[in-house]
């Protein structure tokens, strides 16, 4: 279970009031560069707390991760949040070239996944399409002196002239966070890497691509179990393929993947040893008066992830954020629009390659509030106890220190009042496709095409 | 720009016959007319994502799916039969036709990726493509569309449906609002007009790798950069499919001497590579 060692919402305990709309959001921090001229290499891919929060990990297209720590001096104060500064920053995966199919991989950071702090490093895996590694970042803060046989700048001291005996010490020196890989995984997936998550059981992991999902060791690199295949004998009857997957939070047997035809099948690994079966599978059926040549597309599902209790999970499709109970197969529990306002511009859409953008969803600390993303730089806050929802923006504009971010409203259609925007000024190359909730604090993270917001809850 | 794909059925009228009939009748054809507008697209699309390296598999599926269904209907509607009979323009020369179609019908010869588009499997397959290509240099549903001249008229039109096309999927929308008030579903002058010359090399420099030719194309297009190969680049995705064969590294540069004889019909900028790709590919080369 979640360790909640801070829990700053006050709907928790009252249950009056609060919620995530009563949260009022500020602006906290910006990382990246501030002009427009956007470099390819920037693109934030990924974005991801750890476990405590106290660190956030970013991954971009250049094969780069950047981890943030939480400054704890300030803790103290109420007035201020601490601030996340930049902690290590490594080159994860470099362009690779596969010479057998003459193609280009690229290193663009798909996942990344906190493992659970066990000793004083801390340790993620991270994935492009092929390759995943697990990175261990450790801190150096003392280093030996007064070796007896070398000098201090490592020449080795003449043995004559020594003559008495002296013990290195340690002593302190400023910090150095080191990052080096501990593991390289490679060479199990034919198809590109969509996910990775690691099993409660601390041990394994599972890799999923489009067609195929894997189960590994975290010590083994030689070796990985196929748990889940579903590429048909002949390919050109492939109709369906695997969009996510992730593990239970606390059953380290079952996991759920996600498909593009908006079904997700929950696995239980005690029943074969190749998953082709599932023990559940979670479909709902289409809505007859919204049936359109999109209907499909919109329902491809681009991410799930489980409640941190384990008792629900959330999938992302096009237009829509679903809750679903794990114990009710037919249809989800909670249903929110995100962006209904774009149904009549599918075709649009459709045309400029939107329609396939992968948005991902993720939960709040105790899931009762839910986020995600949208276009002009838009995110959706949907509140699940409070049944309502609002839409934030993270822009250049409200980049004040604390400045409360004012709630967005987009216009359908008809007549436009003051403050809102209609739908056909919406800048759709700016799409927040990446958000991260800190797992027991109001602090969110939210991913612009290069930048990354942080937002706080605003403190009284 | 349509919202839904619901079929409109003819209004039997109890009204007057004539008027109704005549509203349905446009209605329908409008319909005809959409769908048949996004059968192209998606086979545009498809085609586009063949080209790619690593096609994004989901997108590719889903595409495939999307014009499958739409052949399903047109197949029950008996409108699909009614297209492919429709479309035997005497003014195209089979061998151009044949051209074009065997662009939609390219497989890739890496078996690895998988030849998922169902479209080069269905039985009505080559009835299809002609249906594609016909109609994408017929029916202007917009300018761009009837620009894809995929028979006959290589040079300019191909390349600028592609590069409308690549633009499209592939670049930032540099126009990425949804047109307020366009009627057309394609921003067409955007695109067609604000080329640069960056972008285009884009594109063909995406042709290149992407051409089933690795990373030394690129470089040796480098060494041979006082060599226009705009023409031949156009060429090779054309006759490549035709004949089928792997290009490999060597056999650009064998077919580079001769086939410059041919005067360049477009006057395009040359097409390079992303000079980014280009030094990341050499260094690919040279390092290993």
């Amino acid at each position: 279970m979640w360790p909640v060692t801070k829990c700053n919402w006050r709907f928790v305990v009252s249950g009056a009031g609060g919620g995530g709309n009563d949260v009022q959001w500020c602006f906290s921090q910006v990382k990246g560069a501030i002009d427009d001229d956007v470099a390819e290499a920037d693109i934030i891919s990924t974005v991801e707390f750890n476990h405590s929060g106290e660190l956030l990990a970013t991954g971009d297209k250049g094969g780069r991760v950047v981890i943030f720590q939480q400054e704890t001096e300030n803790k103290s104060q109420s007035q201020f949040r601490s601030e996340y500064n930049v902690y290590s920053t490594f080159q994860s995966h470099e362009p690779e070239f596969d010479y057998l199919k003459s193609l280009e991989i690229e290193e663009k950071i798909n996942k990344i996944r906190w493992l659970p702090q066990k000793n004083a490093a801390q340790f993620l895996l991270s994935t492009n399409d092929k390759t995943i590694k697990l990175w261990k970042i450790s801190e150096r803060d003392k280093r030996p002196e007064g070796y007896n046989l070398k000098e201090e700048d490592g020449r080795y001291r003449d043995a004559a002239t020594i003559t008495t005996l002296r013990v290195p010490v340690f002593r302190p020196m400023d910090l150095m966070v080191e990052a080096s890989p501990r593991r390289v995984f490679a060479n199990a997936h034919t198809y590109h890497i969509n996910s990775i998550s690691v099993n409660s059981d601390n041990e394994t992991y599972l890799s999923a691509d489009d067609l195929r999902i894997n189960l590994w060791h975290l010590e083994i690199t030689d070796r990985s179990f196929n748990i889940v295949d579903i590429k048909p004998a002949n390919m050109e009857e492939l109709t369906e393929v695997i969009t996510a997957a992730e593990f239970h939070p606390h059953q380290c047997n079952t996991f759920v993947y996600s498909s593009s035809k908006g079904t997700i099948r929950l696995c239980d690994m005690r029943a074969s040893a190749l998953c082709d079966k599932h023990s559940k599978l979670f479909e709902e059926p289409e809505d007859p008066s919204n049936r359109s040549f999109f209907s499909e597309i919109i329902s491809s599902i681009s991410d799930v992830k489980f409640s941190h209790n384990g008792r629900y999970m959330m999938t992302r499709d096009y237009l829509s954020v679903k809750i679903w109970d794990l114990n009710m197969e037919n249809r989800p529990v909670e249903t929110y629009q995100v962006h209904e306002y774009l149904r009549s511009k599918l075709c649009s859409l459709y045309e400029n390659d939107c329609i396939f953008d992968k948005f991902e969803c993720c939960w709040n600390g105790n899931d009762s509030v839910v986020m995600t993303g949208s276009y002009n730089n838009f995110f959706r806050m949907l509140d699940r106890s409070q049944r309502r929802d609002v839409t934030l923006e993270a822009s250049r504009e409200s980049c004040k220190p604390r400045q409360v971010l004012k709630p967005r409203r987009v216009c359908a259609g008809g007549k436009r009042k003051k403050d809102e925007i209609s739908v056909d000024s919406l800048d759709f190359n700016k799409k927040i496709l990446h958000t991260a909730w800190h797992p027991q604090e109001n602090i969110i993270a939210v991913a612009t095409t290069n930048n990354l917001y942080i937002f706080q809850e605003k403190v009284n | 720009m349509f919202s839904k794909g619901t079929k409109r059925k003819f209004s039997d009228g109890d009204e007057e016959i004539s008027a109704e009939s005549l509203v349905g009748a446009r209605v329908a054809s409008s319909y005809s007319l959409q769908r048949q507008s996004l059968l192209d697209m998606s086979l545009i699309k498809l085609q586009l994502c063949h080209m790619l390296v690593e096609p994004n598999l989901c997108r590719s599926v889903l595409i495939a799916n999307t014009v499958r269904q739409i052949q399903e209907e047109m197949t029950h509607d008996g409108s699909w039969h009614m297209v492919t009979e429709a479309f035997c323009n005497p003014g195209q020369s089979p061998s151009e036709r044949l051209v074009a179609t065997e662009v939609l019908c390219r497989s890739r010869e890496q078996d690895a990726e998988p030849k998922l588009f169902s479209v080069i499997s269905y039985e009505g397959c080559r009835e299809e493509e002609v249906v594609a290509d016909e109609t994408l240099c017929s029916v202007s549903v917009s300018d761009t569309v009837s620009d894809v001249c995929l028979a006959g008229r290589m040079g300019q039109c191909w390349e600028k449906s592609e590069l409308s096309g690549v633009e499209r999927d592939e670049e930032a929308l540099e126009d990425s609002s949804l047109g307020s008030g366009e009627d057309e579903e394609i921003d067409t002058e955007d695109e067609a007009s604000t080329k640069s010359p960056k972008t285009t090399g884009q594109v063909f420099g995406t042709f290149e790798i992407k051409n089933g030719s690795p990373g030394p194309d690129s470089a040796l297009e480098e060494l041979f950069s006082d060599v226009d190969t705009s023409y031949y680049d156009l060429d090779t995705m054309l006759t490549g499919m035709q004949s089928a064969p792997k290009m490999g590294p060597y056999d650009l540069l064998d077919s580079l001497a001769p086939s410059h004889s041919s005067p360049t019909i477009v006057s395009t900028p040359k097409c390079r590579s992303d000079l980014n790709e280009l030094d990341h590919i050499m260094e690919i080369i040279v390092g290993s």
